[in-house]
């Protein structure tokens, strides 16, 4: 099948994105927290993003910034699907009690809202980089265990699922040859939307002062830092901005793709 | 001759399909048909699944479903073209002139609105009558189409009322704006046997009184031999053959039609019963997970090695529970069932992996039986590398044999369930049981989704691995042509109880049980005048009462 215009764009974005965070060592143009120029100078041949509140090269910033958004929020995506749909197929499979107990216990997790919920948590422990990817990643597995009980519920009732306990099938072919394939249409979709609200998620939280902390570079401590030079038209709080927008969109428009192509794939479920 | 009412000329109707290798591409679906029909008149249309009747029938109101499309030729209503008329023009046409009555009514009703409200709707809409008007007219039809409280029960909700109430329901909806035509899609083919003969006498009354012409679709020969003047035969999209009733029925031109007419030809003694039965299941007694009432009384049957029990009755009789039991799916709560000279235990996770290799179990259907992302060769290869650890090359080669055993060979290892067609989907099915070498099949209405020449092959193919295999079968239906063709013993089940077992011979000849009587003779027959016969046999009984 021939990959639309769609999915060629948002796969060349997410690729520029992700390249530029694995390689940024040898692509950035000055080192991370190196002072280079004056406080926030205008774009020029020798910064092209021009410089931040206290004379980093923007550009610098941004690519190493990039790299540690993009890879708390891989993670934590990965720790919340892996949780998430495993205790969710679990669940589906198990029915009664062991379901009713693990439901219960993922809505009243969610009835706390999860921002706040992340702050508590992290102003009790120590902020560093596994512990904001695991309080995440943990944090949004309720959401992917959610969804992936709803779709795993409808599959497991199915007669091909009834033929495999009838032959005697163990749990774990159950869970994860008959009901996963067929779940993973939705999953996909999910996960591109779930890595976005990562990558938000994170942003906010070093917003705030309790994700990355300084001098480390991220996008959303780019913007905390650079926020003042907004009342003076400095457009450098924006660039992170532009960054997790377009990052938003090539994700999706590649999950769009892969969503279809697995949808199509011999005619399994939607 | 006055002109006729409805006349299609040379219609062609097309879609385009989207294939994922390549670029989009129009298919025919419908190639050059013609026919015509006078008021008053029924022309039936029949054919398999894919034969295009459906697409057809609806393009009498100039309809195309999902994605069709009606490319050429004419659709003269009352001498005026359809397909030149506007979307407007069309509105007023549809449900005025022309109404249609769904396969099943039970997915077309709308359930959260009263009965009453739908049936009169499109009448009121096209200002055809009146509120008042509309409503009396429907009390009035379903008087006539044998609905009981006519009065009321326009007043009830669809899911109050049963499923071949809903479906006359479904009739007067239809008849309720005096339409011109009306077009019927296979509208008793979802219902039992003994509620499609009422069902059919009230849709055959109704069209002889209100002198409206009709269009029958349906994959059952002998349900339209009984209602329509004429038949047109299709396949593929083409006409095989069309001319009146008696003619089709009795003097058949075309091969294909003859083969129609003449389906489940297939003849099977039965073979004498035995001392040593594979299974036993004595006074068994279940019911469902928090229910008060069991749905199985005291039921007790046998199976002979290499036999066929067939087990018969309508929808809710509790034959499909049967089954559950016996596979441990729902344990029963009384009774004993004895395999292969051991007892069995009657919850699923008691029961040894040999146990339930030798127990295996075929779908009604096959689509939902498989699992979409797994190929043939990993559904039929998983219980031989399950119950017999083969692996690669061994497996392989026992895959290829079970495919040559269905009479489908290896060229199908590598397909996937959706590029099958239904019937190749249950000979996969079969092979995926015949892989485990069971000693009994539970056959699960496996041949009630397919069309009736593919269903002949299916029971053919059992009927040869019965043979060779010396497996026995529990085959659950609750149609009694299959169960002729195939079963050595046979039990009839109501209301979750045995009410007649034994042999085939035995239970298929008098004197019959009421029940059983009324089931056998609501089986249609490929003969004209059928219902009018049985109707007027049970008139004649009931009046001797």
């Amino acid at each position: 099948m021939r990959m639309p215009l769609s999915a060629r764009i948002g796969l060349f974005f997410t690729a520029v994105y992700f390249g530029a965070a694995i390689f940024a060592p040898w692509i950035a143009p000055y080192g991370m927290a190196e002072i280079v120029g004056d406080v926030w100078e205008p774009i020029s041949a020798d910064h092209l993003l021009g410089t931040d509140s206290i004379g980093r090269d923007l550009l610098t910033r941004m690519i190493y910034g990039g790299r540690t958004t993009i890879f708390i929020a891989t993670m934590a995506t990965i720790i919340s699907f892996v949780t998430g749909s495993v205790l969710g197929f679990l669940a589906a499979t198990l029915g009664g009690w062991a379901d009713q107990a693990l439901s219960r216990f993922v809505d009243l997790i969610m009835s706390i809202p999860t921002l706040i919920f992340a702050l508590v948590l992290l102003s009790v422990m120590p902020v560093d980089v596994p512990v904001l990817i695991l309080v995440m990643g943990l944090l949004d597995a309720t959401r992917v265990y959610r969804l992936s009980r709803a779709v795993a519920v409808d599959i497991n009732v199915m007669d091909y699922v009834e033929a495999a306990r009838l032959r005697g099938e163990g749990r774990a072919w159950v869970i994860f040859r008959e009901i996963l394939p067929n779940a993973l249409s939705p999953l996909v979709a999910e996960m591109g939307l779930r890595f976005i609200f990562m990558v938000l998620f994170v942003s906010t939280l070093s917003f705030l002062g309790l994700g990355v902390q300084p001098p480390e570079a991220d996008w959303g401590g780019i913007v905390k830092e650079n926020k003042d030079g907004i009342i003076y038209g400095i457009p450098a709080a924006l660039v992170p901005a532009f960054a997790i927008a377009t990052l938003a969109i090539s994700v999706n428009l590649v999950a769009d793709w892969v969503l279809n192509r697995t949808t199509s794939l011999k005619g399994g479920r939607g | 001759m006055s002109a006729p009412l409805l006349h299609v000329k040379d219609l062609q109707i097309g879609a385009t399909i989207y294939p994922t290798d390549g670029p989009p591409k129009q298919i025919e679906i419908v190639k050059s048909v013609s026919f015509t029909l006078q008021k008053g008149k029924v022309l039936g249309l029949i054919g398999e699944s894919g034969a295009g009747k459906s697409t057809i029938g609806l393009s009498a109101m100039a309809y195309g479903r999902g994605g069709v499309e009606i490319t050429g030729g004419q659709v003269l209503l009352d001498g005026q073209d359809l397909l030149q008329k506007s979307p407007r023009g069309l509105r007023s046409v549809r449900g005025a002139q022309v109404t249609y009555v769904a396969q099943s009514a039970a997915a077309s009703f709308n359930p959260a609105r009263k009965i009453m409200d739908q049936v009169t709707e499109a009448a009121i809409l096209q200002g055809k009558f009146t509120p008042a008007e509309a409503r009396a007219r429907a009390v009035r039809l379903f008087e006539k189409l044998g609905l009981p409280d006519p009065q009321n029960i326009g007043n009830r909700y669809p899911h109050q009322v049963s499923g071949g109430q809903l479906q006359r329901c479904m009739t007067a909806l239809a008849l309720c704006p005096e339409p011109d035509l009306v077009i019927f899609d296979e509208p008793t083919t979802a219902l039992d046997v003994t509620t499609q003969i009422d069902v059919l006498v009230a849709i055959k009354a109704a069209i002889a009184d209100t002198g409206v012409a009709a269009l029958y679709i349906t994959h059952d020969l002998a349900v339209v031999a009984q209602v329509s003047d004429d038949i047109m035969v299709l396949r593929m999209g083409e006409m095989v053959e069309y001319g009146p009733t008696d003619q089709i029925i009795n003097n058949p031109q075309q091969d294909y039609t003859r083969a129609l007419v003449s389906v489940r030809s297939i003849a099977h003694d039965e073979k004498p019963p035995s001392d040593d039965p594979i299974l036993r299941m004595e006074n068994i007694t279940a019911r469902y997970k928090g229910t008060q009432f069991d749905v199985l009384h005291d039921v007790s049957v046998d199976i002979a090695p290499g036999q066929t029990l067939a087990v018969v009755g309508e929808s809710g009789s509790g034959k499909s529970t049967l089954a559950r039991v016996l596979t441990g799916l729902l344990p029963a709560r009384g009774g004993q069932i004895t395999f292969d000279g051991e007892t069995l235990s009657p919850d699923l996770a008691g029961r040894s992996r040999e146990n339930l290799r030798e127990l295996q179990m075929i779908y009604q259907m096959a689509d939902v039986a498989m699992n979409p992302r797994q190929t043939v060769e990993t559904i039929i290869g998983r219980p031989l590398e399950f119950y017999f650890g083969l692996r690669g090359r061994a497996k392989r080669d026992r895959v290829v044999e079970l495919l040559d055993q269905i009479e489908m060979g290896s060229g199908f290892l590598d397909r996937y369930p959706a590029e099958l067609s239904g019937g190749q989907k249950q000979r996969v099915c079969i092979a995926r049981a015949l892989a485990a070498k069971p000693k009994l099949i539970i056959c699960d209405e496996v041949t009630s989704a397919l069309d009736p020449l593919v269903a002949d092959g299916i029971l053919k193919l059992l009927l040869d691995l019965q043979a060779r295999e010396n497996v026995a079968y529990m085959f659950i239906t609750h149609d009694l042509a299959t169960v002729r063709a195939i079963a050595d013993s046979i039990a009839v089940m109501y209301q979750g109880r045995l009410i007649r077992y034994g042999g085939k011979t035995q239970v298929l000849s008098p004197p019959f049980d009421d029940y059983t009587d009324l089931l056998l003779s609501s089986v249609p027959e490929m003969r004209l005048g059928w219902l009018e016969d049985v109707i007027a046999n049970r008139r004649m009984e009931s009046a001797g009462n």
